[in-house]
């Protein structure tokens, strides 16, 4: 735990981070800067994980390791999204969201 | 002292997790969101969770942020400006987030934390006693599904990314 830091702090700070992401995934119209949206809104919850995990439960480790697969599937989901995308950009030269249309057939 | 740190690190994080949502140049966002990312390594490492951070610098820091610089470079130009969105969007988008944001805080602010005073610090050998553990509340078996998770993505990855042009097909 933080010296001088309480709980509610920490978790402002992350409910922030994770409305910023929400605002960015609502606003960007590029699939690339949504992408970075919603890895702004997965730190946020592996951070709460941590943190709660420190605060609440110091002598349990379960926060950590749900923290470690948050953070793996987010590499796991932002190889394939990339891959999607380059493939969409090949396929249709745009990855906009508006123009993505051929995903859906 | 650690107070101190502690305010720098989320005024960088906030500062740049704002910026790389609304920056038009989309090479800056990513760069921004690799600051947002390091800064949250360092909240890792204010908590001594030393082996998340450092797993956070690799896989982010290192993976994920090269992942999507190569993803730009291959499909914009360095230089172009992403498109404007309509302020009509903003406010509403804006306004959703703040109304989220404002449930959220009043939810956390009434909610009793039952805070402990007592401080254990977390070993690596610990983290991967429990990883491979098949005892009760041991994390065998969601790591092995990971593992395999894993090389299912790296396949699909190759095979997805080597897709054929639209064009062909007609």
């Amino acid at each position: 735990m933080i010296a001088g830091i309480s709980i509610y702090d920490i978790l402002t700070l992350t409910s922030i981070l994770f409305f910023i992401g929400v605002y960015g995934f609502f606003t960007r119209e590029n699939l690339i800067t949504v992408l970075m949206s919603v890895e702004l809104i997965l730190n946020a919850s592996a951070v709460n994980f941590v943190l709660i995990n420190t605060y609440l439960y110091p002598d349990l480790l379960q926060g950590a390791v749900f923290s470690i697969f948050i953070i793996a599937l987010a590499a796991a989901e932002t190889a394939l999204a990339i891959a999607i995308i380059i493939n969409l950009y090949k396929l249709i030269y745009s990855v906009e969201v508006k123009d993505t249309e051929t995903m859906k057939y | 002292m650690e107070t101190i740190i502690f305010y720098i690190l989320v005024a960088i994080i906030i500062l740049f997790a704002v910026a790389s949502v609304t920056s038009r140049k989309i090479l800056r966002a990513v760069i921004y969101l690799l600051f947002v990312l390091i800064g949250i390594a360092g909240l890792y490492f204010l908590v001594d969770y030393n082996f998340l951070a450092a797993i956070q610098l690799t896989v982010y820091g290192g993976g994920i942020i090269v992942l999507f610089i190569f993803a730009v470079l291959l499909i914009h130009h360095v230089e172009l400006e992403l498109e404007k969105t309509a302020l009509k969007k903003k406010l509403i988008a804006g306004a959703l987030s703040a109304a989220g944001l404002a449930v959220t805080l009043w939810a956390i602010s009434t909610y009793p934390f039952p805070v402990t005073d007592t401080y254990t610090s977390i070993e690596v050998a610990d983290i991967g006693l429990l990883l491979l553990s098949y005892e009760d509340g041991g994390f065998i078996l969601p790591f092995e599904v990971i593992s395999v998770l894993l090389v299912a993505v790296m396949i699909g990855a190759i095979v997805i990314a080597k897709g054929k042009k639209l064009t062909e097909n007609n």
